[in-house]
């Protein structure tokens, strides 16, 4: 089903919006340059640099708006705007500051804005990939759920391991103990465990069972195939919280660097007025 | 001693004024007023202790007080609470009123003499009494299982706590609504095997059958169907103390068990009073006993209260009880809701008597004739007198009130297209809105007062259980109901002849969800009418079924083959339950042969589909190279929202998964909006192609949650929003009833809103103390108390929150253009009333 999403909301109403926004700059930028040349103090420049600190309030302000879920209108709007103006919101910065960069409290302001824009995109590139991947990889079942039958394969495959010989127990009791799901943010983001030891023990058992005796061989085929089982359970699993660090990660950049932002820019600004 | 004996010796014998026999809520009411008025009385309990059908109620079960505005007149106290309450209050009552009841006596006979009615009793003795009230209501005489060993001491009729029970095998007998309530109540802790004498359980609640299901899905319990036991064996050794002999289909089985609850309904009361004397209007075995308005039976001072008499709720018994003990002592009192009939009168007639005016609404409705004094009475009392001025707006067209009207006087307009000019007038005496009674849908039309007019404005629950009961009502509405379906579907042109000829000819049928109406390769029958519900249209395309298109209500099927002479060619099938008018191939060709608007229109349609069909054979085998698996084909994805109960709902939230980023903005935003339980549950319920259709309501046609529901707490708005007011009082049946798991249990309480600190620094707002915190039942109210409507959409930040329309939806997934197929839709719905 084809629907509109955050980017073609209202029929690219942000977006057109946005194209205005930056012609506007670039064409002031063109026509008028100041006696004083391109920097931030001319009128041109106080003139973007007013627009760029109202565009970074009203950025910030999103993530207020958000979660007020009393206040009217859509928040599919609001972010829509929040993408497009923030990406508006480089090309008045970039202008604002005439090109002139260096090492002082302005330029660390720009530079934060960079970062926090840039974050921002990674950010749209996880929600454009990720929401599907998830569902193709999760189906209908929750992580809760897959966990808890991970659980039940871990008491069946112990249950029947005991009564094996003992390389193969030890083999199985260890895929049950050390494997790791998701136990840290890295560990999440990477999304496997390096020589995990339930894909270990599903290799080795295919050699164990070499010898076994009539009686073992039946409940060692149904040990295996509880332990692929075991290992898909645990692959979809470490997928799911893989996909979830990774939707979530660039925020982890954004927010606060944006605050980082809201400071040095409320800085640059004192700094502009009382110093300069 | 030979009784002509004893009835000449009188000092013998006790004699009382009044004898009441049953200490139900009638009885003890009948008692406690005799007591008041000092009369000479004796209350007779055939059992060791009071109120025994009350008492034969599962612990902890809630007493229900309808009707809710019938107050009560009788020192009797009684309000919903409690079984436990309930019989605590009446004990009380019984010491301090200190009523002459006699336990333990059961009445045998009841004889008329010339001065007295004799009582016999079952131990020989007899007392007379000038006047009697029978109040034993209709469960005193269990039915008990007539077999070997039916008597030993594990075998017992009624399941009074059900906690008492721990590890058992108990064996319930009976598959009638006691006998499976008595089963679910004991699963869990114990092992339950119904036995059930019928092939299912059809006569149970709806409610009672899905948990039954669901409990054996669980395996916590098992049933035998067509099965009766045969005996009861006492077992000497090992650990069942008996075994229960049972006759399967399979052959006798043996069940060893601890215990037995036979739950196998009461006997009839009709053989029993007709033992008394009491006569009946009919032969049938559940009519009820011919009572004078002061409740006396054909039988001289011999009167008849409560269930008995066929008022089954409590506070009407009560009030009887009260009543009845007054006209003994030859006092005028008028019944219990005159007063609030004379309140619902007060602006209207107020000058005339309660029962004046109630012959005046008899006599200017034809409908309203067909009640009793009693229906007409509840009817009324259950309904709104409306008195709209000239230009006054009844309903709305597209609005979802369910009411049904009864004009007792005025005009009005009805207006059914957008032009301000009427389309047909409605007098004194008819009767309107039987179509969204029937269909559940929109409003086909506006209607508006042309003259100050007099209205009763019955809600839809009320109508459903006259029509159940009252033959004749039934068949006016259905009449009326059919005509409109006809004209509404085809009739449009016809001439009011030919459109009563079909009519009359016409036949309504029902259908369970998935049953089939025709199927591909039946010869044609007729011209199938959807009056209510929808269905689908299927056709066998590679091996398997692919549905085609999805119908709603006000719309036909089966005119293609009734164009073409061939043989139906598709299967059309019901997605719920469905009400469809079949017009019969004969009557409707000889109208299509003197109509040639009809034939052009239905050969139009006729094309269309055939292009709409081929269409889609196309996108079917093209999507779907080799595998016919899961494919997200526009058939796979209809199918698959029909299941999910898309066919009868009118709003739908659906979940993008392919946007949703999984933040749970949408519940926290319901949860903060709704008192903080949110009613929407975003991570369960089933995708297909990406569309997930998460837990959450989907404001049904039909409501299934407003089937049962004690305090009348759940309703639908104008604009189709099904939500549960401040009145409910915590029962769960809604939550049983939704087939959907919609519905919740919680706490609510109002959320303060986070303020911008809160927000920024990320903190919790306290919860405000939960003051009273008894759970209710929680659901969706599509936001509508929030002006630009439902948060969990409006919250979503990508946008992957949506709500549709469902027939806009099926179609879209149909594949045919979604405008031509929604105005189609629209304008049948709006045609005609």
């Amino acid at each position: 089903m084809q629907r509109g999403n955050i980017f073609d909301y209202k029929n690219y109403r942000y977006f057109k919006l946005a194209i205005i926004v930056i012609a506007i700059a670039f064409t002031a930028y063109m026509l008028f340059e100041p006696a004083v040349g391109y920097y931030g103090g001319s009128w041109l420049g106080y003139g973007l640099g007013t627009v760029s600190a109202a565009l970074v309030f009203w950025m910030a302000w999103y993530g207020v708006r958000k979660r007020r879920y009393r206040s009217s209108g859509s928040t599919q709007g609001w972010l829509s705007a929040h993408i497009y103006l923030g990406t508006a919101l480089t090309v008045t910065a970039t202008l604002h500051s005439g090109f002139h960069f260096g090492i002082n409290v302005h330029s660390l302001a720009y530079g934060l804005l960079i970062i926090v824009v840039i974050s921002g995109f990674f950010g749209n590139y996880a929600y454009m990939i990720y929401p599907r991947l998830m569902t193709e990889n999760m189906g209908e079942d929750s992580l809760d759920g897959l966990l808890l039958r991970i659980a039940e394969t871990d008491k069946l495959a112990r249950q029947i391991a005991l009564v094996m010989p003992d390389d193969i127990n030890f083999t199985v009791d260890r895929a049950c103990r050390e494997t790791y799901i998701g136990t840290g943010l890295l560990e999440q983001l990477r999304g496997y465990q390096p020589d995990c030891p339930t894909a270990v023990a599903v290799e080795k058992l295919t050699i164990l069972g070499n010898h076994l005796t009539g009686e073992q061989r039946k409940l060692y085929r149904e040990l295996y195939s509880i332990m692929v089982r075991r290992q898909s359970l645990v692959k979809r699993a470490r997928q799911d919280l893989m996909y979830r660090a990774r939707l979530g990660f660039w925020l982890y950049f954004h927010t606060p660097f944006a605050v980082a932002l809201l400071a040095a820019m409320v800085a640059h600004i004192l700094v502009v007025f009382l110093y300069w | 001693m030979p009784k002509n004996v004893i009835s000449k010796q009188v000092p013998m014998l006790e004699h009382f004024n009044t004898v009441i026999i049953g200490s139900g809520p009638s009885g003890l009411s009948a008692a406690v007023r005799a007591t008041e008025q000092k009369l000479s009385y004796l209350l007779l309990e055939a059992e060791q202790e009071p109120a025994s059908t009350i008492r034969s109620y599962l612990r902890g079960k809630l007493v229900m007080s309808e009707p809710r505005a019938l107050p009560i007149r009788s020192p009797l106290p009684f309000t919903a609470s409690l079984r436990e309450t309930v019989l605590d209050t009446w004990e009380k009552t019984i010491i301090d009123y200190n009523l002459n009841i006699r336990y333990g006596s059961k009445v045998t006979g009841i004889h008329r003499r010339e001065k007295w009615l004799e009582l016999e009793l079952a131990d020989g003795s007899q007392i007379t009494a000038d006047h009697v009230v029978l109040a034993i209501g209709v469960q005193g005489n269990l039915r008990q299982l007539q077999i070997p060993g039916g008597d030993v001491p594990q075998v017992q009729y009624q399941l009074d706590d059900p906690q008492a029970y721990q590890d058992e095998t108990i064996v319930v007998i009976g598959g009638g609504d006691s006998g499976v309530e008595n089963a679910l109540a004991l699963t869990g802790r114990n092992q339950i095997i119904i036995l059930n004498r019928a092939d299912d359980f059809s006569n149970c609640k709806e409610s009672n059958l899905s948990q039954l299901t669901e409990a054996r899905k669980r395996g916590a319990l098992d049933w035998l169907l067509e099965t009766r036991p045969q005996a009861i064996e006492v077992n000497t050794k090992g650990e069942f103390p008996i075994t229960v002999v049972a006759n399967t289909p399979n052959g006798i089985e043996r069940i060893p068990c601890h215990r037995v609850i036979a739950r196998l309904g009461a006997l009839p009361s009709r053989p029993l009073l007709e033992g008394f004397g009491v006569g009946f209007p009919t032969d049938d075995l559940a009519a009820l006993p011919l009572l004078s308005s002061h409740y006396e039976s054909s039988v001289p001072g011999l009167y008849i209260i409560g269930a008995l008499a066929g008022y089954p709720l409590i506070k009407q018994g009560i009030n009887q009880g009260y009543e009845v003990i007054e006209y003994i002592l030859g006092n005028p009192v008028e019944p219990a809701d005159t007063a609030l009939l004379r309140d619902k009168f007060a602006s209207f007639c107020n000058d005339r008597g309660v029962d004046d005016v109630l012959e005046k609404i008899r006599k200017s409705v034809p409908l309203l004739k067909m009640l009793t004094t009693l229906q007409l009475r509840e009817l009324v009392l259950q309904s709104n007198i409306l008195q709209p001025e000239p230009g006054d707006i009844i309903f709305k067209r597209n609005d979802y009130s369910t009411t049904f009207f009864f004009i007792i006087e005025g005009d009005l307009d009805v207006l059914i297209d957008e032009d301000d000019i009427p389309d047909a007038t409605l007098t004194t005496g008819q009767f309107f809105g039987e179509m969204a009674l029937v269909s559940g849908r929109r409003r086909a039309g506006t209607v508006r007062a042309r003259t100050k007019s007099v209205l009763i404005e019955t809600p839809r629950r009320v109508m459903q259980k006259l029509v159940d009961s009252v033959q004749s009502m039934r068949r006016v509405l259905n009449e009326v109901a059919i005509k409109w379906v006809v004209h509404v579907c085809i009739g449009l042109t016809l001439s009011e002849e030919d459109l009563n000829n079909l009519a009359s000819h016409a036949t309504l049928k029902s259908y369970a969800a998935g049953e089939e109406l025709f199927h591909e390769g039946d010869q044609a029958d007729g011209l199938y009418l959807i009056q209510s519900g929808s269905v689908t249209v299927s056709r066998m395309i590679g091996g398997r079924e692919v549905v085609l298109f999805y119908v709603a209500a006000g719309n036909y099927v089966g005119e293609m083959s009734l164009v073409s002479g061939e043989p139906r060619y598709a299967t059309v099938r019901a997605a719920v339950a469905t009400e469809a008018v079949l017009i019969d191939a004969g009557r409707m060709n000889d109208i299509i042969a003197r109509n040639p608007e009809i034939r052009s229109e239905l050969d139009a349609r006729y094309l269309k589909h055939l292009q709409d069909q081929e269409k889609r054979q196309q996108l079917e085998t093209t999507d779907n190279p080799g595998s016919l698996g899961n494919q997200s084909t526009p058939s796979n994805l209809i199918s698959f929202l029909i299941q999910q109960g898309v066919g009868e709902a009118t709003d739908v939230l659906l979940i993008d998964e392919s946007l949703c980023v999984r933040c749970n903005y949408c519940e926290d935003a319901c949860a903060d909006t709704h008192g903080g339980a949110t009613r929407l549950d975003r991570d369960a319920g089933p995708i297909f192609a990406n569309i997930r259709v998460p837990t959450s309501c989907r404001h049904c046609e039909h409501p299934h949650c407003m089937k049962d529901c004690p305090p009348d707490a759940i309703h639908r708005a104008p604009h189709g929003e099904v939500y549960i007011d401040d009145s409910c009082i915590g029962c769960g049946n809604c939550q049983q009833n939704c087939p959907y798991d919609v519905i919740q249990m919680a706490v609510i309480q109002d959320q303060p809103e986070r303020s911008i600190w809160q927000i920024l620094l990320g903190i919790q707002p306290k919860a405000l103390p939960i003051v009273g915190g008894s759970k209710v039942a929680v659901k969706c109210d599509m936001c509508k108390d929030i002006k630009e409507g439902p948060v969990c959409v409006r919250a979503c930040p990508v946008g992957a929150a949506l709500r549709v329309n469902p027939e806009e939806l099926l179609n879209y997934a149909g594949g045919s253009n979604t405008d031509s197929v929604t105005n189609e839709v629209f304008l049948t719905e709006s045609d005609g009333n």
